[in-house]
């Protein structure tokens, strides 16, 4: 066993985490499903949004000067980060010459790629997460475990103990709106007092120089409207050409993330406060973040920067829906982070994931923007055979098999030599344990082989004749 | 066997490495279908195996030699005929894909992916052929594999062939577009998920109330059948071939021959 089966072997048996993950991604596919089916142009619409995003890729480097210009005509400022630890040192150098003690945060995948938590932590400030499932995992100590519902793996039962041993007035639990007006009490005061809010970005506007972020809670906007200092961190494959264009992103991403037509909040940033402004941010920072996004452009892995994070590869596949998130050991899981974290961690790492995959093909069918998940999965297996990181017997056994595969005449032999020493573990048709098979008979029957081969039995039927 | 007329297509099927060694029934079904379909059926003997699993596996030099044998052997014939979807879309789709385009290789794999077909859309589409005379009272479902139907569109093509067998009924499975944790080589390297995958689903054939479980695709079959016996099922599981051909009042898979 390694680090990853030793992980999904303890999730399998986790049968809370199974009724946890079943409960949100069912409902998940369920209200999917029924958007997509009262949406007849839903096909078009996802070719335009793949022809949108691969637009913007191929000319990234306009669009990037063009948001920037605009970005800071509108009066922000414009940070670039090459790698997570640049964002971060830009992220924390702005919190300290603002001065900042406490920040408020509106989730933001992005933010726990770069390892923004852990680097708040480090320089002392404290952090406060706000979306609801972020506040929940923060209590718990965990990691996000889906790139939607970062808590999915907690059971509503063991949100409301936990909010009942943390809250300072949890009150009775009874329900799901107790626990949600609890929460809502809890944040209330802490979202006044933050010195700097971090958000991240659905979309960037090229044409007009805002950010969008898109809740269901509202919580994004009480990050980023109290306090003194908006910073954004967004990955440069965010950009959109234009407002229309991030219109009919959120059309897609919206219904495949949680079957809605539009989310409950759909916020454009654009500057700091202006003169005359009620409310609003005196600073405005957006830190645009590369991360090895350039480097999969040079690594045939470019499809990938169409992904709009909306989670229906994870909630579809059924690796991740009998594993959990946890389990994959990257910041993104599921297909979509099978493909990511080998880019972020490196593959040698995560040499599992690309592999922990049936190649069913069910991601790439309900993917928004037709990323061929698959296909990049493909790529990464091929890497990882040619830079030996596949342990050797599999490479030994691969090889025996393909030099006989190759060779009709041995094979045809090795065939008759195998067939009848398998079935002497057979017991009325049925193999239950077998020398190499343990694999396949730990867990289900193996059907026991012909006594002879179809091409056997074949040419005893001709010479008969 | 209706008369075999002499514009018939010659076909050459492939009977996948796991017909050949697992369950021999399925490929002299293909052989009675073909031919009652009106077929000239020829079997190449140097045939093994598609190489999915180099491919599937990241060996892409292995893949591509074995591809390269593949091709040599069947490009002669009008047809290539394969009982499963996935080793049938190795060939059309994931043949091409391992050649530069423009190689000779490119051009000789794009027309042979061009002329092969899965053995029920081949019977279905191109030579519109219906069972006749084909009886089975029983309570079935159907487990469509992913491969063909995602990458085939295999999907109507089995249901409306097996409408055409007297006394068979069949109920749609719960989940029966969604993979049954086979994969392969992933249902032995990462035994413990593909056993939850399976789980579920033997769950849900379960709740059908079937007698039998039918699908197109042996590994899969093998995989859900070999759960379905684990945890004592009576459910009996055949590829959709061999009910066609009138062999299912024989062994079902893993009842022995």
């Amino acid at each position: 066993m390694n680090a990853f089966t030793d992980r999904a072997a303890r999730a399998v048996a986790d049968t809370t985490l199974k009724l946890a993950i079943d409960r949100t991604t069912g409902t998940a596919r369920t209200k999917r499903d029924a958007a997509v089916r009262a949406w007849p142009q839903f096909q078009q619409a996802r070719e335009l949004g793949r022809q949108i995003k691969d637009h913007v890729i191929a000319h990234l480097d306009h669009y990037l000067l063009e948001f920037e210009r605009n970005a800071i005509a509108s009066g922000a400022k414009v940070h670039w980060a090459r790698n997570a630890q640049e964002a971060c040192d830009i992220t924390i150098r702005i919190c300290k010459d603002a001065g900042a003690r406490s920040v408020t945060r509106a989730k933001s995948m992005l933010g726990e790629e770069i390892g923004l938590p852990q680097a708040l932590a480090e320089a002392g400030i404290t952090r406060v997460e706000t979306d609801l499932a972020e506040h929940i995992i923060q209590l718990a100590g965990d990691p996000p475990s889906h790139i939607v519902w970062p808590a999915l793996h907690k059971t509503r039962e063991q949100v409301a103990a936990l909010f009942r041993a943390h809250h300072t007035d949890p009150g009775a639990m009874a329900t799901v709106e107790a626990m949600v007006s609890s929460a809502r009490r809890e944040l209330r005061a802490k979202f006044m007092a933050a010195d700097v809010g971090i958000s991240g970005a659905n979309f960037l506007v090229a044409d007009t120089g805002a950010i969008c972020t898109v809740t269901n809670e509202g919580n994004a906007e009480l990050t980023t409207t109290p306090p003194r200092v908006h910073i954004v961190t967004a990955g440069i494959e965010k950009l959109v050409p234009s407002t229309a264009h991030a219109m009919s992103l959120l059309r897609l991403l919206v219904r495949s993330a949680t079957g809605a037509e539009l989310t409950q909040y759909t916020t454009f940033h654009c500057g700091p406060k202006r003169a005359g402004d009620r409310d609003g941010p005196e600073e405005f920072h957006i830190v645009l973040v590369d991360n090895g996004r350039t480097r999969m452009l040079g690594e045939g892995l470019a499809e990938m920067l169409r992904c709009l994070r909306c989670g229906a590869c994870l909630n579809h596949c059924v690796v991740y829906r009998q594993i959990g998130g946890h389990a994959y050991g990257g910041v993104y899981p599921g297909p979509m982070g099978s493909v990511l974290t080998p880019v972020l961690d490196g593959l040698a790492e995560s040499k599992d994931l690309p592999k922990a995959c049936t190649l069913n093909g069910m991601c790439q069918e309900v993917c928004p923007v037709n990323i061929p998940l698959p296909t990049l999965l493909r790529g990464w297996r091929d890497k990882a055979w040619r830079e030996g990181l596949e342990p050797t017997t599999t490479r030994g056994a691969l090889g025996i098999w393909r030099f006989m595969v190759l060779r009709p005449g041995l094979y045809r032999l090795a065939t008759r030599i195998a067939l009848p020493v398998m079935r002497l573990f057979a017991r009325r048709g049925w193999i239950a344990a077998m020398p190499l098979a343990g694999g396949w008979t730990r867990h289900r029957d193996l059907p026991a082989p012909a006594a002879q081969s179809f091409m056997t039995q074949l040419r005893q039927r001709k010479s008969a004749r | 066997m209706s008369e075999v007329v002499a514009d018939a297509p010659r076909v050459g099927l492939f009977v996948t490495c796991l017909v050949d060694s697992m369950r021999p029934s399925i490929g002299f079904a293909a052989i009675a279908l073909l031919e009652a379909a009106g077929c000239r059926v020829e079997i190449p003997t140097s045939q093994t195996c598609c190489g999915q699993p180099a491919l599937n596996s990241g060996d892409r030099d292995g893949a591509i030699r074995i591809a390269q044998h593949t091709i040599a052997l069947l490009e002669e014939f009008d047809h290539v005929v394969i009982p499963s979807g996935s080793c049938a879309a190795t060939i059309i789709v994931h043949y091409p894909e391992l050649f530069a385009h423009g190689s000779l290789w490119h051009a000789r794999a794009g027309k042979l992916a061009g002329r092969t077909f899965e053995l029920l859309t081949y019977l279905a589409e191109i030579r519109r052929w219906a069972p006749r005379n084909v009886a089975l009272a029983a309570k079935a479902t159907y487990h469509d594999s992913c491969s063909g139907l995602r990458e085939l569109g295999i999907k109507a093509q089995p249901r409306c062939l097996l409408a055409g067998v007297a006394g068979l009924a069949l109920t749609e499975l719960e989940g029966s577009e969604t993979c049954c944790g086979f994969g392969g080589t992933f249902c032995v390297k990462y035994p413990a998920i593909s056993n939850a995958i399976v789980g579920e689903k033997a769950g849900h054939i379960a709740d059908t109330g079937a007698e039998l479980l039918l699908g197109g695709d042996l590994g899969c079959l093998m995989n859900m059948a070999g759960k379905l016996h684990r945890a004592g099922s009576p459910v009996r599981s055949f590829h959709a071939a061999e009910v066609l051909a009138g062999m299912a009042d024989g062994p079902a898979i893993g009842e022995g021959a």
